[in-house]
Parts: C-alpha cells; structure tokens; sequence
C-alpha cells in the first residue's frame, strides 16, 4: 500500500487511538485505552469498504480517526495521495470539505432551524464557496439526485419523514463533492422498508458521482450488499480483511464466523442453531498479550492467550484475504450460510 | 379441542384527537395457544404494539377500545376492571420492551426490582423474594447471581439489562409475555443469545411469547406463525414456514425481499433491492373502506381503492390467510 497512491481515495496505514485514563500501570507508564489498535486499509475510488464489529469495537472511532475529527495517537492518513494525518489546524480546516459523513439518526443530525436548502448549503459556506449562483445550481441538482421534489427545498427538518430527512443528510454529504464520504449506521435508525430506499440511493449515487465509501455497520446483509471489500473488527483490531465474495464464500476467523452464524436468517427456520459466544470480553485498558478473542474463542490454545495474531494473508483463499488468527490453517475456511 | 389461552377477536381501537376520532386498530383477530409462539410483523405505525398494549390494557389516555374481545381463559379484558388488570398484568401476562436502560429503574437494585414482582404477586416476604430474585437470575444467565442482585441497573450491560427485564417478567411464570422489538437495541450476537432464552424458558415454563419486531429473520428464528399488520390491520396470517416460502400479500412480499439476506454464494449481487415504494399513511387515513395497502402496492386495481378486502383461507392451505384482492399464489 503506497501512500501516495492516487488510485485511492483513503489509504491509512497504522492507524491507533488511544485515550489516557487516570493513573499508571506496574511499569510507571501514564494508563490509557487502546481503541483503535495499529490498523491499515486503503480504499480505491468510487468503490465501498465496510467495518463491521459489535458496538465497542472501535469502528466508529476508527473511521472519525481517518476523517481527524478524533485525534491519533499513531499512523499515517492518505487522501488523494496527500497527507492528510499532517495537515496543521489551518490547512485541516479548509481540507475538512472533503471528507463528508452521513449520520445515524436523521432525527438528530440536521439542525431543526435551518430549511432544507440551507442544511445543504451550509458545508459549502463553510468550505468557502460563496458563488450564490453555483450553490443554488448545486443544491437543485442534488434535491434531484436524492429524490426531494424543488418545492421540499424551503420547509423544515420536522416536516419530513424519516428517510426524507435521510435524503437531506446525504444530500448535505455530497454537496462539496468530498474525497471520502463516511457512512456511520446510515439506515440503521430508518423504517425496514425505507432501509432499501436508502441503500438503494446510495448505490446510485456511487454510480452517478464515483463516490468512495467507508460503510460502517453492524449488519452483515446490509455490509454484503453495499460493500466491495469487508473489515472485521473486534475490540479495536482488525481480525479479517477480505474482498466481499472471499469474505462470505469462506470466513476464516472464529469471530467472523460467529458474527455471521449469529445473524437471524429466514432460511434458518430449521436449522440446527449455532453454538453461542461464551466468555468475558478483555479490558483494553490493560496491555493486551494475546489474541483479543482468545477469551470468547471456541477454538483457542494456550498460544492464543500469549502471543498476539499478526493480519497475514490466508492460505489458499482466492484473491486478497487476510486473517489475524494463529489457528486459521486447522480450523481450515468455512463455508457461510 | 381445548378453548385457545388467547382469543381476539376484532378489536377495535380508536384514539380521540382534536380533530376528531381516528382508527388506530381495525378488527384484529388472532389465537394464541398454551406455550405456542407468534410474531407481529410490520414497519412502525402499523399496529403491532398498539395490539400488545390493549391485551395488558395499557393504551395511552386518548385511546379506548371500540369493538372486539380479548377472551384470555374465558374472561373478556375489554370489560375487566382496572383492579383486575392489575392482577394479570405482570402476573399471568407480562411484557418487556425494546430499550431495557429505560426500562428499569435506575434507582433501585436489580434484586429489588425483580423482589418487587414477587412480594405484589406472590405475596412472598422480603427475604423470600430476594432468594428467589437470585433463582431467577440464574435462569437468565447471569453470571455470580448472588452478588450481582445488589448492582444497579447502570453497572449492567445492555444483553445484561435486557436479560434483568426478562427475569422480572418470567418471575411469576406468566401465561403470555409480550416482547416489543426485544434486541433492536442490542448487538446481533446478544441478540441470538437472547433469543435462545427466550426460547428455552419459554418451552420450560409453557408460557406463549408473542414478539413484536419488523425483522423476518427474528421471526424465522423465534416464532411458529405470524401475523402481519398493515395500517391497524391484519393482512396476512399464518405458519412462518408457509409465509416465508409463498406469502400471498404484497407487502409481506415486500418486506422479506426488501431486506438484503446474507448469502454464501457472494457472486450473486443484486445491484438494486427491491423497495416498497412510499411510507405507512398517517393514522388519519386508517380505517377507510378500501385496501389501504394499495397506493404502495404493484399489484393494485380500482377494486383495490374501491373496498376493503375480506380475510380469506389462502387456497389450499389451511391456517394460512389473507386479506388482498390480488394475492400471489399460494404455490409459487
């Protein structure tokens, strides 16, 4: 992965976050939480990589990292081929624009006082762009774009439902044509029905805008669906990377695999069910010696629990997979489903 | 055979607002055995917990039941008083809801609250209740129950609360629990994890489960039949099998395909999903004499904005009905 790359849109390579907590450890070393734990990935343009992991994981912080809109404690970011992680306050304010982020809850993330049009017009305002013309010419053509009607444009958050006003926050995301548009959870807050209408916008607009997506989410059907390449991650690490169809055709972590077997299906109505996940998660504010899913492993020797993985490529899988697992080769890849 | 433990039939509900009365639930009927496990399906506005809160007669202030029964072992709730209620509610039918930190109160120990159903219920005395309080938490998996009864709901975790609530509605061994969107707030695998208790002690202590949700795979998963609810109505009805291999209403059909299903086969890749066009109509519009289904609906004719249409048998299926003017095959 070269950090210079212009074929990617995002490269991140050792990415860490830490947060320092009261007190010091055995050693005299300043205590702190490792949330984010030595992580890379690269995404090319106008293609989607997805972080999946349960709520903890450090998704969320990971990708707020990659945006700097939380500091790192370690590693190099990569937008456009420029280095981002180095931009001093000034330089970061105007390069801010480019990297965009559409939020959960749709209730909470536009302001209630600002019309539709304005909450669009604001990211541009702040990135200097002050040609009246050329906003409004922006602002009509996204409405368009994210199926609002002309007439929407002057009415307020509250007068909108709940995939409306999603559309309103994509529409905001796109209006400085960002590098690097982070979708935290977008549908998981919306209607079922409305999800589809959602993931199916975003889809399209990838087409029309060559948008590059990082797509975090905890649901695995909405990851295979909108995802080109698959992150795992557990408790700030990154236990799988793999390209979509590798990913679900043979997942090699035990964690993956557990995620996936706990997902309900509907054509699980007689399926035998999967063992469930036992043991106590590990406490990050301590230094991690091993695996950090040895305690919750199935599959898990004392090696486990004193030596930690390192993300190596999987034998025999086709194509780009990785795995930080030290049993990986005898448990052998599963098939999903 | 045996009267069913649960029978509604057409239940009514209306709400009385300043501009007027609307329909909120229009004639739901369903059964409901000893032990046996049904779902309520549909997106938010549809009815589903609407249903659940006029069985534990729990409806908000404005809103009163219009027509209808609800016979749980020969005695009508909609007459029952509200002292009687009070007997049953938490007692023979409990019910636990989605977000289980707002659930609890945050003041009070977990053992405690758990006590306090059995010392109402069960007349057991302080110590009693909390030996038992313990039993009970042990049933719901939670590890070194004995020193655990002394936290505080906030020194739990989410699977952990939701697991507290569990306790404390299975503590008198009801007849029916209700769960409203249960897991919606928990992590997948939690959620699998109560889902396996909930299964487990449900079989254990015979009590029926009806689960709210709009998740067909936590129906899959959770139930025998289901019932789903579009604007205040029933629409289709019938064993989880049955429905998910051939639903005859559109909007059944809708919801299974519009959610993407994880698949082995990964070169399978839809590019669009299919969507259900629109949003559940405001309630002011529920209760019309037509299929209130049909301005989202692909399938819909003038008979369809023109009467409602009637709960039929799905042809040749028994216990598998509908109530569309164009139903999809039973067959296919």
């Amino acid at each position: 992965m070269a950090g210079q790359d212009s074929d990617h849109a995002l490269v991140v390579e050792n990415l860490s976050v830490a947060y320092p907590l009261k007190g010091r450890d055995r050693a005299g070393a300043r205590r702190r939480l490792l949330a984010v734990d030595d992580v890379s990935f690269a995404i090319p343009r106008g293609t989607t990589l997805g972080i999946v992991g349960e709520s903890g994981s450090g998704k969320t912080t990971a990708a707020m990292a990659a945006a700097r809109l939380v500091p790192h404690s370690g590693g190099t970011i990569h937008l456009d081929g420029e280095d981002f992680g180095a931009l001093d306050a000034a330089a970061l304010r105007r390069a801010r624009q480019r990297v965009q982020i559409i939020f959960q809850d749709p209730y909470s993330s536009l302001n209630p006082r600002l019309r539709a049009a304005e909450i669009v017009r604001e990211p541009m305002l702040y990135a200097g762009r002050t040609d009246r013309a050329e906003q409004e010419r922006i602002i009509d053509e996204l409405f368009e774009a994210v199926g609002l009607r002309p007439e929407q444009k002057s009415l307020f958050p509250h007068q909108f439902s709940g995939g409306q006003r999603q559309r309103i926050g994509i529409a905001r995301a796109l209006s400085t044509r960002p590098s690097l548009i982070i979708c935290d959870e977008p549908v998981s807050a919306l209607d079922v029905a409305v999800q589809a209408q959602i993931l199916n916008l975003l889809k399209s607009l990838q087409r029309q805008f060559d948008l590059t997506y990082l797509f975090i989410s905890h649901d695995l059907g909405v990851v295979q669906h909108m995802c080109d390449e698959i992150a795992v991650m557990y408790m700030g690490k990154f236990m799988e990377q793999a390209s979509r169809d590798s990913f679900f055709a043979a997942p090699g972590h035990p964690y993956s695999r557990a995620l996936l077997d706990a997902v309900p299906s509907i054509e699980a109505v007689d399926r035998p069910r999967p063992p469930l996940l036992d043991g106590a998660v590990p406490d990050l504010s301590e230094p991690q010696t091993g695996c950090r899913f040895a305690s919750r492993c199935p599959h898990a020797l004392p090696r486990c629990e004193n030596e930690v993985p390192v993300l190596a490529d999987a034998t025999g899988a086709e194509g780009h997979h990785r795995l930080a697992c030290h049993r990986a080769d005898d448990i052998g890849p599963a098939a999903s489903g | 055979m045996a009267a069913p433990l649960l029978e509604v039939r057409d239940l009514g509900v209306r709400f009385t607002t300043r501009d007027g009365q609307v329909t909120v639930l229009d004639d739901v009927s369903f059964t409901l055995e000893r032990g046996e496990r049904i779902s309520f399906v549909g997106e938010s506005g549809c009815g589903k917990s609407m249903t659940a809160l006029a069985l534990m007669g729990l409806l908000p202030a404005m809103g009163q039941v219009s027509g209808g029964m609800i016979n749980f072992k020969g005695e009508d709730l909609v007459t029952a008083s509200e002292s009687r209620m009070r007997q049953i509610r938490g007692n023979e039918i409990s019910m636990i809801f989605q977000e289980p930190m707002t659930s609890l109160n945050p003041v009070f120990t977990i053992g405690r609250q758990i006590a306090e159903v059995l010392q109402l219920h069960r007349g057991l005395d302080r110590r009693a209740a909390l030996a038992r309080a313990i039993d009970l938490l042990e049933a719901v998996r939670i590890p070194n129950a004995a020193a655990r009864i002394d936290d505080y709901p906030h020194q739990l975790s989410g699977g952990q609360r939701q697991r507290v609530m569990i306790a404390i509605a299975l503590a008198c061994e009801p007849e029916i629990l209700i769960a409203d969107e249960p897991t919606t707030a928990l992590d997948v695998t939690v959620q699998a994890e109560i889902f396996a208790l909930l299964r487990d002690l449900g079989a254990k202590l015979e009590t029926a489960i009806i689960l709210i949700t709009h998740d067909m795979g936590a129906v899959a998963q959770m139930a025998e039949r289901m019932l789903v609810m579009y604007a205040g109505r029933r629409v289709e009805e019938g064993r989880v099998a049955d429905i998910i291999k051939a639903s005859a209403h559109p909007y059944t059909r809708g919801l299974i395909s519009c959610v993407p299903h994880i698949t082995a086969d990964a070169t399978r890749r839809l590019d669009r999903l299919p969507e259900i066009d629109g949003i559940v109509p405001p309630i002011t519009s529920f209760g019309r004499d037509a299929c209130l289904f049909a301005p989202r609906c692909g399938r819909a004719s003038e008979a369809c904005h023109g009467g409602r249409p009637a709960q039929a048998e799905v042809a040749g299926h028994k216990a598998h009905s509908v109530a569309c003017w164009h139903p999809h095959d039973g067959g296919a």
